[in-house]
């Protein structure tokens, strides 16, 4: 039942379970707050929120009190809210002297400056001076991992940090210890935490006592320039932020979207950032003599056009790695397509997901905020929490609401929430067909890169997709199949038609040497047989540009505008945040002109010229934010229908280790260390796994 | 004065034996099937009438706290009993569990019966090693006479869980000892939700002091008029008193409610030490509530209302006397150190005003401030109180306030003396 209320004056009405604090914001007035946050439970302890409702003996703290918990007025009038009376202003004014009174004031050297609530809401809300004369309270710092920068004293105990460790990234090794004003911060053990997402605890502490570690003294947030854009670290399409100052990214922050990751990202893609700067290809090389000797465009340019000339066009391959964008990949499909050229793949090897089978049978179809819906999930092949953690953190959410089973065939990890382990291998699936339908009402069925990084994936993706029928997984309004990605590029190359055309060479036969020239645009992961020559175009000198004959730099996903469709099918565009390195040139670019040496150019000229037919080949790309939807139950009935046996092999990881799963990350000192100490503190979940 | 035959603690000093066989010939135990055949509306109506109002501090009648357990609620109900008598002063609870746990176990049967719980969880201070091991032995008993347990001759299941606490002063407000007996730190809760809607795991849960549980049974054989006909009107009944500090013979004595203060001391304790004219101040109710000079001491009586229009309070009825050798502010500024350290650091008030409070105390110890900064303590105070999560904050704010609203003299008079002997070194 709606309630009224009026609120400094403004009559409003306000839906069942609202806290006061929302009714005060949705009334227009502001509330100041340091524990309240929207995504964790609610606390209710810095006593910043107090308002005055008139009948009420004291202040009340707006974040806890729902309206309906307000006692009623005996005579049925709507309650009355102020927020700016003397004995609020009073209140707030008393409680900030008590925040500030053992707080170190040491803003001019504390990175939170700029940015910081408590600095913020001491102007808006606090008094000018301060009565406290006593020594201040001095607690020692605590080490709690690479990424977490603690300068305790500066900490007011909001345990913002310690209820998202506990609630959202789902490892319980951080608390409030000790009592009254002794009371700490620590994980106790001084142990650095093991989470994957754990620097998102740095974004919502409202002051400096948690800093970003990578970043220490790096910059003033008001010397960068913030440009909205979205991640490629992984397939989930993280909307983020990258902060420049001049040409350099100085550090990468979460943007909010609720559709994907709410507020939260990886520690991955926000600390890869020192990776953008190092082992970058800043110039073309040519390989003479056995050496890679660096050469002018010019030259790299004729090297490459004189062999795509001067070889058949059935002895041409061309390779899309997993950073790529739309947009090289559709100019590099249209160049080479243009010279007949049919051997060309974006999957890693044994891949078996095939764009010709509707778009429903490669995309995360119940979408992720459909997660919020699931009552059930099945995992196959997958280890969310290292394949995509933000996807993780959501399934997480959903399990503490209640009402959500999980289970998991293949191996078994901590997830952080309980599920059933069913099986390791392709027989659990099989048990599945037949058994009927789904008791949930909302089933869905998650499938990773583990079910089908092998040999007899289409024979696999065949039995999940007749287990799927038999569940019931797709059904009127619910599509329940769900392929997680882990490659950014992935989807858009499937939608692209990336993938071998007639009779042509896929991605393992092409890597095994079974073309005589390949075209790698920027896929790393997996070694090329010795034999081809190689034409590298990428942005890190890793395994791609060592194999290379010719390397032709080019942007990183900071340094370009790009599409990206995430696991979802969700177009994303990106924009550029910096300017690629030395010679390096933005990737379509780089294509466009190679084209014109062959003698047969594209036919665009910028970058708008490209989309335009890029959105023609593909309309959808053109609808950003939006998700094409696929044909759910032909998609099944198409996977189901091709053939094969299945191995009985259990389903592998194929996430070795998650700080280290492209070239930008595995040339981030960052995410070496942070390699570097999983693995030594034995814990690498994988591995442990494996064992 | 209480006549004999109106005491409900028979052997609250602890000349009898405890056990069961002694408790039933002073009483107790004596019908309590007879009342539970009588329904759960009836006991609570009775403790209604009874006008017994909480002896844990807050005054809340009893019988109401009970009323507002829901009746229909597939969860499980639970009492909670709160043994976790960390107030300083106050000790009642102690010869209770000491000396009369039988009439306390057959409190908790009918409270828990009134309020359809199956579980009663009764919840130690810390320090209360010898107390809970006698208590649960105490309990042993009550279980081997199939008094509670399971089938037990009153037709009403009830378990009692014995759960000691780890020494946490907060433990004693009822939501953080909700948080404790679930295992987790002992911060208090947000309220709403109240205990009796979501307490103890999430059901409906009544937290009751120990003296209040203990004199259930007593009220039922003898009819709530009985005890309501005791005391004055809207305070009611008999009540332990606990007198300690500057007085010839410190006890617990169970007393008329609104009895005068100088009576209790001059016919039960010997008098103050040095006689009535040597009585600097009192302190009432425990270390929380605000003290009340000698003027006052001479004709307050010891009830809820009176106390609190003297903006005192009666609080658990722990007597602390201090004759005119007590150095006021430095007692008061102990306390503040004692809410200092207990305050459980989860909300912001009290976690940085307490020990401001106790930090600025100090130095009017010694006189080492400015009397401006009086002023600015009361503001302090202030600003604490009413702002918390918990009570505790009102509980620290409070002896301070005392303090300033009835030595303010006492205190200029130090800051005066301290200014005077370090002028001249300062020259």
């Amino acid at each position: 039942m709606p309630k009224k209320l009026i609120i400094d004056g403004v009559e409003i009405e306000v839906a069942d379970g609202t806290t006061l604090l929302q009714a005060c914001e949705m009334a227009g007035s502001e509330i100041p707050r340091f524990c309240y946050h929207e995504r964790l439970s609610i606390a209710g302890n810095c006593r910043m929120c107090l308002v005055e409702v008139v009948g009420a003996p004291k202040p009340v703290a707006s974040c806890a009190q729902t309206v309906n918990e307000l006692r009623p007025n005996p005579d049925g009038s709507p309650n009355v809210v102020f927020t700016k009376s003397p004995t609020v202003k009073k209140a707030r004014q008393g409680v900030m002297e008590f925040l500030l009174i053992n707080h170190p004031l040491d803003c001019p050297i504390c990175d939170q400056g700029g940015e910081c609530d408590l600095q913020d809401q001491a102007v808006a809300f606090g008094v000018g001076g301060s009565r406290y004369h006593e020594n201040k309270r001095a607690v020692e710092d605590k080490y709690i991992g690479p990424l977490i920068k603690t300068t305790m004293t500066r900490c007011i105990h909001c345990t913002r940090c310690v209820r998202y460790m506990t609630e959202v990234a789902g490892v319980e090794e951080l608390g409030l210890a000790g009592r009254g004003e002794d009371a700490e911060i620590t994980t106790y053990l001084e142990k650095g935490i093991l989470s994957e997402m754990s620097a998102n605890a740095v974004d919502l502490c409202p002051v400096g006592a948690l800093t970003h570690r990578p970043w220490a003294h790096n910059a003033r947030p008001w010397e960068m320039r913030k440009t909205e854009t979205i991640d490629a670290m992984d397939a989930v399409g993280c909307n983020i932020r990258v902060d420049t100052r001049g040409r350099e990214v100085m550090r990468i922050l979460p943007r909010n979207n609720d559709s994907v990751n709410e507020e939260w990202i990886s520690d991955k893609a926000r600390h890869v950032v020192d990776g953008l700067k190092t082992q970058r290809l800043d110039q073309p090389y040519v390989r003479k003599d056995g050496r890679l000797v660096p050469a002018t465009w010019d030259e790299a340019l004729a090297v490459v056009a004189d062999r795509l000339k001067n070889t058949a066009r059935e002895r041409i391959g061309a390779l899309a790695g997993d950073l790529c964008g739309a947009e090289e990949m559709f100019a590099l499909k249209d160049l080479l397509g243009g010279l007949g050229v049919v051997n060309m793949d974006c999957r890693a090897p044994h891949e078996a997901l095939d764009p010709a089978l509707s778009r429903a049978s490669y995309i995360f179809n119940p979408t992720i905020e459909g997660i919020d819906e699931a009552d059930a999930i099945l995992l196959i092949g997958t280890n969310p929490r290292i394949e995509a953690p933000v996807l993780n953190a959501r399934i997480r959410h959903r399990w503490r609401q209640g009402g959500l089973e999980v289970g998991v065939i293949g191996q078994a990890a901590d997830l952080g929430y309980p599920y059933v382990h069913v099986g390791d291998g392709p027989d659990s699936i099989a048990q599945l067909i037949g058994k009927g339908a789904a008791t949930a009402a909302r089933p869905m069925i998650i499938v990773g890169q583990g079910a089908f990084a092998r040999e007899d994936a289409a024979a696999v993706l065949a039995s999940i997709a007749k287990a799927a029928q038999s569940l019931g997984v797709v059904k009127d309004g619910w599509n329940g199949l769900a392929i997680l990605h882990t490659a950014a590029a992935r989807v858009a190359g499937l939608d692209l038609g990336f993938v071998p055309g007639a009779g042509g060479k896929a991605t393992a036969a092409i890597a095994a040497g079974g073309v005589d020239v390949i075209y790698n645009l920027g896929a790393d992961e997996f070694d090329i047989a010795p034999g081809p020559f190689v034409i590298y175009q990428g942005t890190h000198g890793d395994r791609g540009a060592h194999r290379a004959d010719v390397i032709l730099p080019g942007a990183a996903y900071t340094e370009k505008s790009a599409t990206y469709c995430n696991t979802e099918g969700r177009a994303q565009v990106s924009a550029r945040a910096a300017f690629p390195p030395g010679e390096a040139k933005e990737d379509w670019t780089v294509l466009r002109a190679l084209s014109a040496r062959l003698g047969r150019p594209l036919a665009y000229d910028t970058l708008g010229d490209l989309r335009t037919q890029m959105y023609r080949a593909v309309p959808h790309l053109a609808r950003v934010d939006a998700i094409q939807p696929g044909d759910g139950a032909q998609a099944l009935s198409a996977l189901a229908a091709r053939g094969g046996s299945v191995t009985a092999a259990a389903f592998q990881a194929v996430i070795a280790d998650f700080y280290l799963t492209n070239p930008v990350a595995r040339a981030s000192a960052v995410m070496a260390e942070l390699s570097a100490l999983r693995h030594a503190a034995g814990r690498n979940r994988v591995a442990a796994a494996a064992e | 004065m209480l006549a004999d035959k109106d005491r409900i603690f028979r052997n609250i000093y602890g000349f009898h034996d405890s056990g069961l066989d002694a408790a039933r010939r002073r009483g107790a135990w004596d019908g309590t099937k007879y009342f539970i055949d009588k329904g759960h509306d009836w006991i609570i109506n009775e403790v209604k009438g009874s006008g017994l109002r909480g002896r844990g501090g807050a005054g809340f009648p009893t019988g109401l706290k009970w009323s507002f357990m829901p009746k229909n609620d597939p969860r499980p109900s639970y009492l909670i009993v709160n043994a976790d008598e960390s107030e300083p002063g106050s000790c009642k609870d102690r010869e209770i569990l000491r000396n009369d746990p039988q009439v306390l176990i057959e409190g908790m049967l009918l409270a828990s019966f009134a309020m359809r719980a199956h579980t009663c969880f009764i919840y130690f201070r810390g320090e209360y090693i010898r107390e809970r091991e006698r208590f649960q032995r105490s309990v042993d008993e009550a279980y081997a006479a199939r008094l509670i347990g399971k089938n037990n001759i009153h037709g009403w299941d009830l378990d009692i869980v014995v759960h000691h606490g780890a020494g946490a002063y907060i433990c004693g407000e009822e939501t953080a000892m909700i948080e404790s007996i679930e295992g987790k730190k002992g911060q208090p809760r947000l309220k709403p939700p109240f205990p009796a809607g979501c307490g103890l795991y999430g059901a409906p849960t009544t937290v009751n002091n120990v003296e209040s549980i203990a004199v259930v049974g007593e009220i039922l054989r003898r009819g709530g008029g009985w005890f309501s006909a005791l005391g004055k009107p809207n305070n009611t009944g008999t009540k332990l008193f606990q007198i300690s500090g500057h007085v010839n013979n410190p006890c617990v004595v169970e007393e008329e409610m609104g009895i005068p203060l100088r009576e209790l001391i001059e016919r039960h304790c010997g008098g103050v030490r040095g006689g009535w004219d040597n009585l600097l101040a009192v302190i009432p109710g425990g270390s929380s509530v605000p003290c009340i000079t000698a003027d006052v001491c001479q004709d307050i009586t010891m009830d809820f209302d009176a106390l609190s229009k003297a903006k005192s309070g009666l609080g658990t009825a722990a007597v602390i006397v201090m004759d005119k050798s007590t150095d006021i502010i430095k007692a008061i500024s102990r306390i503040s150190y004692f809410y200092k350290h207990e305050s459980c650091g989860q909300c912001t008030p009290c976690r940085e005003g307490c020990g401001w409070m106790w930090r600025v105390m100090e130095r009017m110890v010694k006189g080492e401030a400015r009397k401006s900064e009086i002023d600015m303590l009361w503001d302090v105070s202030k600003q604490v109180e009413g702002h918390t999560i918990c009570a505790l904050g009102d509980a620290a704010a409070w002896p301070v306030q005392g303090l300033i609203r009835n030595f303010r003299n006492v205190m200029e008079q130090r800051i005066e003396d301290y200014a005077k002997a370090h002028a001249e070194a300062a020259e």
